[in-house]
């Protein structure tokens, strides 16, 4: 899960090589979903677990990377529940947790320049054409860019509120999007003004 | 060493926002006014190449080539302009381009920290940056390329009393060319050299105190 919450550190998941952590990431949510047995979640829990006491996460950190999945996990468990059993619904609802709690402990312990100097060390076999430092700046400004549009978000629902149409999608979608779509052009022409490529 | 305009027009949707622009810019701080739409911001973003001439050339000093590497560009809104989620991260970007090593944009990205006095901001994530904070970082990261002039585009519009006024002492003390879009003329009053644009053209030209009476006097017509 991105999450914009890098959080200083000089823990051992601080220091190891981003394109590894991308890589554990990618086999450790593969499994996940290969072995479909509670022993297999059960460590993979307990691993995230030890994940975040080795990065020096508390419970608040992990709580705060959980939090905006709440709703789409409660939807999950509901309809699981209501399709299958309480078992599966659980064991599929704690699978979900498991891999969002792992994405966000990289991305806690992943700086956004690590993070895309670890995409291009992915990306380094990739043909020639593959614009690979542009995927890389790409993927970066999500990072940036998500606690913008959701300020961005807060300031038109405040003015929709205003004027008593905070319940209406349309007047909160459409200024957003025009908001965000203007942002994205300036910034790509601040990214043009600063570099010379 | 300075910004030259030979017969620079800029047409857009077959309407002329700039016309036969010819000027030499050498002095150390020139304000440029002008109403909304007046062309005073295409008239600035030509300086870094972020618009091009339809016709006539722009130059820095002798060449009309990569003016982007002599000439730094501040935008109104820094949020825009910061790419990177950390301070440190955002200066290091520009740095990257120019494929020095790795020293020194470490010694780069220090000194223009220390020389801003935002050395404690260094692992801040930058969308928890207050409005003036966020100026200063915006400014740092152009500082960190060492341009050798820069441009400002309405640089104060955003900031309150006294981050406007810190901008102002900031300003004072750079030791590059800076060439300011502004509407804010207290800003300006203290500058070497004013233009101001007027559709499209140059309709005034010369120090302040002649230029900004002249400018208010026909706005307040």
């Amino acid at each position: 899960m991105l999450t914009d919450l890098y959080i200083s550190g000089d823990s051992p998941l601080h220091r190891a090589r981003p394109a590894w952590k991308l890589v554990l990431l990618f086999l450790f949510c593969t499994l996940l979903f290969v072995v479909t047995h509670p022993v297999m979640l059960a460590i993979g829990l307990v691993t995230i677990a030890l994940g975040y006491a080795v990065a020096g996460l508390g419970p608040r950190a992990a709580y705060t990377a959980i939090r905006p999945a709440f709703f789409v996990l409660a939807i999950i468990f509901a309809a699981q529940l209501w399709l299958e059993t309480l078992w599966l619904a659980i064991y599929v609802t704690l699978r979900l947790f498991a891999l969002l709690m792992a994405a966000a402990l990289v991305t806690y312990t992943t700086r956004a320049s690590e993070f895309t100097e670890g995409l291009l060390a992915l990306l380094s076999r990739a043909p020639s054409w593959v614009p690979k430092a542009k995927i890389a700046l790409a993927i970066s400004l999500v990072w940036r860019f998500i606690p913008m549009i959701r300020a961005q978000f807060d300031e038109v629902r405040e003015a929709q509120r205003a004027r008593g149409l905070d319940r209406n999608m349309l007047a909160l979608v459409v200024p957003l999007v025009v908001r965000t779509l203007k942002t994205a052009d300036e910034v790509a022409e601040a990214i043009t003004a600063r570099s010379l490529d | 060493m300075g910004m030259r305009f030979d017969r620079v027009c800029v047409t857009k949707a077959a309407r002329e926002i700039l016309s036969e622009i010819t000027l030499e810019l050498t002095e150390h701080r020139i304000g440029v006014i002008g109403n909304n739409g007046s062309g005073k911001s295409t008239f600035l973003r030509l300086f870094n190449g972020l618009e091009t001439p339809s016709s006539g050339t722009v130059r820095f000093g002798d060449t009309t080539d990569d003016l982007r590497r002599h000439v730094g560009f501040m935008f109104q809104n820094p949020d825009n302009q910061i790419v990177y989620p950390m301070v440190e991260e955002d200066l290091a970007f520009g740095l990257k381009s120019r494929k020095l090593p790795k020293a020194e944009v470490t010694e780069r990205i220090e000194r223009v920290l220390h020389d801003l006095s935002l050395t404690h901001l260094r692992d801040r994530l930058t969308h928890q940056l207050s409005g003036g904070e966020k100026q200063m970082v915006a400014l740092a990261g152009v500082l960190v390329t060492k341009p050798d002039l820069i441009c400002f585009d309405e640089p104060t519009t955003l900031l309150d009393l006294r981050n406007k006024m810190q901008f102002m002492r900031t300003l004072a003390t750079l030791p590059q060319p800076a060439v300011v879009v502004s509407h804010d003329l207290d800003l300006l009053a203290g500058f070497d050299r004013i233009l101001h644009i007027a559709d499209g053209r140059i309709h005034a030209d010369g120090r302040p105190e002649e230029v900004i009476p002249a400018y208010r006097a026909l706005c307040e017509m």
